[in-house]
């Protein structure tokens, strides 16, 4: 495959991830994000003032105030001016509105960045704001409790069982156990129910991080990185909000985001999954058809370390720096957002053919 | 290869009627009110729709954590991409340039763009106001932390007093003639402006944007889908953010570098040199009286310390030489994440030649602009009636 040959091939030349933390009380959002944000600049040799375009994904709700993103684009460094933008989403959709802006041409090269700290409030409860207001948040139905619904309708179709499940679990953290930034790694105890049949083995970690990644188009690509992961297909959907409406156990939503990615055009050798629980993996191998011989969340997943709003971000980042270090040569990498896989990004990243 | 983007066109737009409290609808309802209201004046359906990008300002301002989620549904976006923009109060204008670049990139090739605000939901004065530690208390809303920006505007220009309720005066009246504007002030006069409470000194009641429910959405689509509109489309002839940080030595708060730099590249794209000849009307986001003058310098349509003569002299007036804000602005309707999109959707309606009794009459290029944060983020685009050269 010839990557790059479009000048508006984008791939993804850097990534950067902080440690991910169950409390970072003595760090700001800033603090958190500029070690990060100055590593991926770093390693590019990039400044600034170079990047054509930054985008960013966080959450007013996990700040606690308004505008929180306003905080941290003080650590990028915005002056002279530069040409930014902000969703609050994971940082995977800022990524995927970057790539739009790079194929647009108004820019060769751009910052993403995401970062969340769930430490200052009880993030179950948090969640269960970004429901429906009328009708199901009242209730204060919390994210694990909702994914539990998922996991048992899992259950109840003869898709899983709990023993599969822990091992879900077991495998993400044993892939993690050399992760210099993970929250959870090597042997973690399946632990206790936290809602039936959901135990804190089957549960992403609560914890705070921040990531970064930077892309380049065409040639800028080539010169700031020895093999570009190209992101040769790029997609998200939406599905219903109302979980009644809903099919619990499949993700059309991914599948089709997969089909316009083109990820079953290929196999791919590498699959970093956004699943914050460990039954959400199975309806993302359903959904995305994986074969058994296709290495699933080698960096320990979100099961390892799950900083809202950057998790997603840290997929795509993980899979291009299997790419990146000869790992990979074509990677699926997933995000989600909303409660029991409402919402699914896909990306496939490839690798030059080595010599 | 050249790289050359597809040009975007505006098909449809739809507002609703902004008012300080819609009860009647759900957040659902009030924003597929506006999408129906584009898509009716396109003539197309949810099925023509290939994607959904909204904006809105804080999650704080309704309750609800990443709304679009439970948008989904109202606003026909089940199976297809959805992106939340979030760029403070620049967020409507930012949230059409991401649904522009979708259509621009040939990612997508119709896409809906929407953004809103319910404020009555809450207070958007204390929704806007950072808690202990993060500001000192006193620094009550948007109100206090700009008036020391227009103190030092007066100071440095020597403008006279009363330019800000002229401002206030005109866009309440251009809000007249606007059916979707919040505020219709029937016997407003120039006194009662310049006679109401001083809230921010020396911003007065009369001279501050209300607090308002509305939605407002956009369809945008390529050259086919432009050939199919069944109305003129506005065409995107430029569009460009800037942003720079909140507070940094040397920052200049009443004009900031980074709205200079965001028309600046506009203008470039747009091929336009001189924007107070060239340009038939502006849609400026003008939240305080005093933010006409100071904008009008900001964007080149004055010499510094000059814009408010321009205002004092009546030449942004709706029928003066450079109409500024002839729908009645964020003065008179200001639902915070829909604000930019309206400025942007009235730059559009006017060179539609469909802005009914505010039109400016045979408007050919028309600014969009909105700003938000600390003065600190900026979205802007300028549309014509004519397609842009590819």
């Amino acid at each position: 495959m010839a990557h790059g040959r479009d000048p508006r091939d984008v791939a993804v030349v850097a990534f950067a991830q902080s440690d991910h933390l169950r409390r970072t009380d003595d760090l700001s959002e800033v603090e958190m994000l500029m070690p990060v944000l100055h590593r991926v600049l770093a390693d590019t040799g990039l400044t600034t003032g170079e990047i054509g375009f930054t985008c960013s994904g966080s959450s007013d709700y996990l700040a606690g105030r308004p505008f929180s993103f306003t905080m941290t684009l003080d650590g990028v460094g915005a002056w002279p001016p530069i040409s930014e933008s902000h969703v609050e989403m994971d940082g995977a959709w800022a990524l995927y509105e970057a790539w739009v802006k790079i194929r647009t041409g108004e820019a060769d090269t751009a910052l993403v960045y995401a970062y969340g700290k769930s430490s200052p409030g009880s993030l179950r409860d948090v969640l269960t704001r970004q429901l429906d207001p009328y009708y199901v948040a009242p209730l204060w139905p919390d994210s694990v409790a909702l994914a539990a619904l998922q996991a048992q309708a899992l259950v109840d179709a003869g898709e899983t069982d709990e023993d599969a499940l822990a091992a879900i679990g077991a495998r993400n953290r044993a892939a993690a156990a050399h992760h210099p930034h993970a929250q959870l790694r090597g042997t973690v105890p399946p632990g206790d129910y936290q809602v039936r049949p959901l135990r804190t083995g089957d549960c992403a970690p609560v914890g705070d991080g921040a990531a970064a990644v930077v892309l380049a188009a065409g040639d800028t690509a080539r010169r700031l990185c020895a093999r570009p992961a190209w992101i040769t297909g790029i997609d998200h959907r939406i599905e219903a909000h109302a979980l009644g409406v809903r099919d619990l156990t499949d993700s059309p939503s991914t599948r089709l985001a997969a089909e316009r990615a083109g990820a079953f055009d290929r196999p791919v050798d590498t699959a970093e999954l956004h699943a914050p629980f460990s039954s959400q993996e199975v309806v993302l191998r359903k959904a995305l058809g994986l074969a058994d011989d296709v290495t699933v969340n080698p960096s320990g997943g979100a099961l390892a370390a799950h900083p809202m709003m950057a998790a997603g971000l840290i997929r795509i980042g993980e899979a291009a720096a299997r790419i990146h270090r000869g790992a990979s040569d074509r990677a699926l990498a997933h995000a989600t957002s909303g409660p029991c896989l409402q919402q699914n990004l896909v990306a496939v990243l490839e690798g030059d053919a080595r010599e | 290869m050249p790289v050359s983007k597809e040009p975007v066109a505006v098909v449809g737009i739809g507002q609703t009627k902004h008012v300080a409290a819609r009860r009647d609808v759900s957040i659902a309802g009030l924003v597929r009110e506006a999408a129906l209201a584009a898509l009716a004046d396109a003539e197309l359906t949810w099925s023509d729709v290939d994607a959904v990008v909204i904006g809105k300002a804080p999650d704080f301002f309704e309750g609800v954590m990443m709304p679009e989620l439970y948008l989904a549904d109202a606003l026909g976006a089940v199976g297809k991409p959805m992106l939340r923009v979030h760029t403070a109060g620049s967020v409507g204008g930012s949230t059409a340039l991401v649904a522009a670049n979708l259509v621009a990139a040939r990612v997508h090739r119709t896409v809906l763009t929407l953004a809103f605000e319910k404020q009555s939901e809450s207070n958007a004065m204390w929704g806007l106001s950072l808690p202990v530690p993060f500001q000192q208390p006193l620094l009550a809303g948007a109100g206090g932390f700009f008036a020391p920006h227009v103190r030092a505007y007066i100071r440095r220009t020597g403008a006279p007093d009363t330019v800000g309720s002229l401002v206030a005066y005109k866009d309440r009246r251009n809000a007249l003639k606007n059916p979707y504007a919040h505020l219709h002030e029937h016997d407003l006069t120039l006194e009662k402006v310049q006679a109401s409470p001083m809230l921010w000194d020396p911003i007065r009641y009369s001279e501050t944007c209300p607090s308002s429910d509305g939605a407002c959405a956009m369809v945008l689509t390529d050259r086919t889908g432009a050939a199919r509109s069944p109305r003129p489309p506005a065409w995107v002839h430029g569009g460009a953010m800037r942003s720079e940080p909140t507070l940094f030595a040397g920052k200049d708060f009443v004009s900031p570098q980074a709205g200079k730099d965001c028309a600046a590249d506009v203008y470039r794209q747009a091929g336009i040199t001189d924007p107070r000849r060239e340009l038939d009307a502006v849609e400026m986001y003008v939240p305080f009286s005093w933010y006409e003058p100071m904008w009008l310098e900001n964007l080149g349509f004055a010499e510094e310390g000059e814009g408010w003569k321009l205002t004092e002299a009546g030449v942004t007036e709706l029928d003066g030489d450079l109409p500024v804000n002839p729908s009645g602005g964020v003065l008179s309707t200001n639902p915070i994440g829909a604000s930019g999109m309206i400025r942007f959707a009235e730059a559009a309606l006017q060179v539609r030649g469909r802005a009914g009794e505010h039109q400016v009459p045979g408007a050919r290029r028309a600014l969009g602009h909105a700003y938000g944060g600390g003065a600190q983020f900026f979205a802007m685009w300028l549309v014509g009636s004519e397609r842009p050269a590819t």
